[in-house]
């Protein structure tokens, strides 16, 4: 007759935690290669316009960017309310654009230069005027390839 | 003399990766770059302006917004919620209408001759246009293109445009291309 040994009563006994360290450092691993951490402050509020025909940006890394919105309220004092481009951390106008351009280029490898986009965040109350202005300057820096950055708008009709 | 090495405690450590972890969660932006994709034209060589290539009036479809936002396409004033079928019907021309765009046989590397509409839509706008009704207006556009090439691969290939692959996508692309060309800005009755 095989014994069970059987010691009194039965403890539960401790979950060991030794794994948690591993596990934590896995999400910590995951968060660390997907971040991008955000390199300009805001300046102008950007509120993108909606669309249904949207296309996701493929390569983030070639993209440069520009604001264009009202200044947020900390700054209206000096800037007024009316829509102003942000080039990086700065309120720029548009004869600034080509240097702006210029610089972004340089920061791609020559191999991606061609494949630059920019991307125009505009805000959806800004005139066209303005988004005029920088398509025309844009052209004349030869930087092509834009994006009109827009949001996936509901579609709740159907279409 | 050698004095027993005490093993570190390791239980902090889950303690400083979670730190870490909330750091990183904290400053991680999650948002997704998209938008609508767009190729400027390039700017004419000033010294070979006047070469333009007249292109036959029934081959353009004047879009135009004004300040108010007021669209006017193919000359008729008209809500944004018609401009996708103004626009499927002006580059399909399913009919042959002689006021609507001609087409041209070219042939396709890999599929075969066919019919290539020869239409463009032209879209001007005032300085006082909102942005947002602009966005509207080429949104309409690209769905009116992009509506056209899933029919076209429906019927031809069985799949959406979007399920092809590559050398598929470029037949329809080559089929079926998007003219949308944004004007030269003409400042008129505009508002600075």
């Amino acid at each position: 007759m095989a014994v069970f040994n059987k010691k009194g009563k039965k403890d539960v006994p401790a979950m060991s935690t030794a794994s948690l360290p591993d596990i934590v450092f896995m999400i910590l691993f995951f968060f660390m290669v997907s971040t991008s951490m955000r390199q300009t402050d805001r300046l102008v509020t950007v509120k993108v316009p909606e669309a249904t025909e949207i296309a996701k940006l493929e390569r983030k890394d070639l993209a440069a960017y520009i604001y264009v919105g009202t200044p947020i309220p900390s700054r209206q004092a000096q800037f007024g309310t009316d829509a102003r481009i942000q080039l990086n951390d700065a309120f720029k106008t548009v004869n600034d654009i080509r240097d702006f351009i210029a610089a972004e280029r340089e920061t791609k490898s020559e191999v991606d230069r061609q494949f630059m986009t920019v991307s125009i965040k505009a805000d959806e109350n800004v005139r066209m005027g303005i988004v005029t202005d920088i398509k025309q300057e844009l052209r004349r820096t030869s930087a092509l390839k834009i994006m009109y950055n827009a949001r996936k708008a509901d579609t709740q009709f159907g279409n | 003399m050698a004095r027993p090495v005490k093993e570190i405690n390791a239980g902090s450590m889950a303690d400083i990766a979670f730190l870490l972890l909330i750091f990183f969660l904290m400053v991680t932006t999650m948002d997704i770059e998209s938008g609508l994709q767009r190729r400027l034209p390039p700017m004419p060589d000033e010294n070979q302006k006047q070469d333009d290539i007249q292109v036959n009036r029934r081959n353009i479809l004047v879009v135009r917004l004004n300040d108010s936002d007021g669209l006017l396409a193919g000359g008729e004033m008209m809500n944004v919620t018609m401009l996708k079928d103004k626009a499927k019907e002006f580059l399909l021309n399913p009919t042959n209408d002689v006021s609507l765009p001609e087409k041209e046989e070219k042939i396709i590397e890999g599929f075969g001759p066919f019919q290539v509409s020869k239409g463009v839509i032209s879209l001007q706008n005032t300085r006082g246009t909102s942005y947002k009704a602009y966005i509207e207006v080429q949104n309409e556009l690209v769905k009116a293109v992009n509506e056209i090439r899933d029919d076209f691969a429906m019927v031809n290939f069985g799949k959406k445009y979007i399920a092809l692959d590559d050398d598929k996508q470029r037949i329809v692309r080559d089929a079926i291309p998007q003219n949308i060309s944004e004007a030269e800005p003409k400042d008129t009755g505009s508002k600075r």
